[in-house]
């Protein structure tokens, strides 16, 4: 399936607003085994990622994907800033060449895996693009498989980022930011495949 | 507006600010009311740095804001070019750092010191690539002298703490002497690997914007081996005598420094923001005697708050060999800067 530009600024608007009804939520997560600002930082990313995107009057993919990096980049921090905007930089980069959408969330998992050093099974964001990427090959992405990749996260022992520091006390926590990007797909579900 | 906040359950965070997303860019301001005599800021950036910049290599190092003194309080003659502040707790983004690092290069190159936490090698890295497109010759040094974490393939590493401040210093020396990037890159290589540090929390440091401590210990509970930003330790116990914290983080400490032969130490003994200086004078006597065991000279020592973790109550303890007395020298050596 294409992810025209109007298509991409919908589901980006989409992810801002679930970004900021569950800001507390994701913190809450955060503080369980990090340091508990993942729903402010990416809240306020995600609402520079609105302003840069309605400044688009004609959205053109790799240009409404190339704004949200740039505004990601420059407003999260922490790991989540370069993590996100490296997924969204090569996920532009490729919308030069396609736009499909399996292979364009393939090229972003692509960007945070060379960014994070992350794998599948680390406890990481990873843990929701891997299957996620997998289920696009397939053209069966639902929000069912979007949450099970999401509370897959909970029983693994984190090895990567600060929740890696916890260790033991990382099993039994959901990954907050493998739940924010289960957010990002759901709307990418709600506002592109559906 | 009522100067309190109501955090989650209801519990008021008493803090003098205006209000808690407001907290980073007005005490920038303040900084800069107050030291515009040799420190300016950068326009649309969190970026503090020395007005005059002598021609050498310069030094930038940031992170999340939370821990002041550092960083901004280490800039100036003699230390670092420039400070770059991120949100609380959170590091700053690859463009801010690349502000500076644009800002701090007189043609010489700039060093960037960064402290193992991965937002904060992530960003640094991302900017580092970025200035380099630009044609800006840039390394960095990255500091692990928390013991507390174990270095494997399972964790994200050991992590960067109080003793990045030793490393500011010494390098910072070095580069005001005109020491060449690839040479203060070495040097600060090896300088890492002689630097080890253990922190122990009494309470938790509250995120303005959160509201809450990170996290919570009991009336009479301690934690051993916490981060800057209140990442849990490695042992929880009822709270001891200094006598005792001295005992344990000297031992763990000594026998880590004790694997080169080492004849002479630097010590550090710093506060996390809500500790009074007279107990970290209680603490550093303790230490003192606890080291009469080793066979050591203590050739520098440093008490007081450096690399803070907002509110938090605590101390940490560096260790650092000083065989090299080049080190001990560039410690020494006179600062321009406001919190040395």
């Amino acid at each position: 399936m294409e992810l025209t530009g109007d298509k991409a600024k919908a589901w980006l608007l989409n992810f801002e607003a679930k970004i900021q009804e569950h800001k507390a939520y994701l913190s809450d997560l955060d503080q369980a085994i990090g340091d508990g600002d993942h729903g402010s930082n990416m809240a306020r990313g995600t609402e520079a990622v609105k302003v840069n995107l309605e400044k688009i009057a004609e959205p053109e993919t790799a240009e409404v994907l190339k704004q949200a990096a740039m505004a990601l980049i420059s407003k999260v921090g922490g790991a989540s800033g370069p993590l996100y905007g490296s997924a969204f930089m090569q996920m532009a980069k490729t919308a030069k060449e396609t736009t499909d959408i399996h292979e364009l969330i393939e090229a972003g998992l692509e960007g945070i895996k060379h960014r994070g050093k992350a794998d599948v099974g680390d406890k990481t964001m990873v843990d929701t693009w891997a299957p996620v990427v997998e289920a696009l090959a397939k053209d069966a992405l639902t929000n069912e498989a979007i949450t099970q990749a999401v509370d897959a996260t909970k029983p693994l022992k984190a090895k990567k980022g600060r929740a890696s520091y916890v260790g033991e006390r990382s099993i039994g926590a959901l990954d907050p930011g493998a739940v924010s990007s289960g957010y990002l797909f759901t709307a990418l579900v709600e506002e592109v495949l559906q | 507006m009522v100067p309190v906040f109501k955090a989650k359950e209801d519990k008021i965070m008493k803090k003098i600010i205006n209000h808690p997303s407001q907290v980073v860019d007005e005490m920038l301001k303040g900084m800069l009311y107050a030291h515009s005599d040799f420190l300016e800021g950068i326009d649309e950036t969190r970026v503090i740095i020395e007005k005059d910049k002598q021609p050498t290599v310069g030094l930038v190092s940031g992170g999340g804001s939370g821990h002041e003194p550092a960083h901004a309080g280490f800039v100036g003659e003699g230390m670092l070019r420039a400070a770059v502040l991120g949100e609380m707790f959170t590091s700053p983004t690859p463009d801010q750092i690349l502000e500076a690092i644009k800002a701090s290069d007189t043609g010489h190159g700039v060093l960037l010191i960064v402290k193992n936490y991965t937002g904060d090698v992530m960003n640094f890295d991302m900017a580092k690539e970025m200035a380099e497109m630009e044609d800006i010759q840039v390394a960095s040094v990255l500091v692990d002298d928390d013991i507390a974490v174990e270095d494997s393939t399972y964790t994200a590493g050991k992590r960067g703490v109080a003793g990045t401040v030793l490393v500011h210093k010494i390098l910072g020396h070095f580069a005001h002497e005109g020491m060449a990037l690839n040479d203060l890159k070495s040097l600060g290589d090896a300088l890492v690997t002689d630097i080890h540090t253990l922190g122990v929390a009494l309470s938790g440091a509250t995120v303005p914007e959160v509201g809450k401590p990170g996290f919570h210990l009991g009336e009479s509970e301690m934690e051993y081996g916490v981060g800057i930003h209140g990442e849990p330790g490695y042992r929880r116990d009822t709270l001891k005598p200094s006598r005792e914290i001295a005992k344990e983080l000297t031992g763990k400490l000594m026998s880590e420094i004790m694997t080169k032969k080492t004849k002479k130490i630097g010590l550090l003994v710093n506060g996390l923001g809500a500790t009074p200086l007279q107990e970290l004078y209680v603490f550093y006597n303790d230490v003192i005697e606890e080291l009469a065991k080793y066979d050591v000279e203590i050739v520098f020592n440093k008490i007081g708050d450096f690399m803070t973790s907002i509110d938090m109550t605590g101390l940490s303890l560096t260790v650092i060999r000083l065989d090299d007395d080049k080190r001990t020298v560039a410690l020494e050596a006179p600062v321009g800067v406001l919190n040395w």
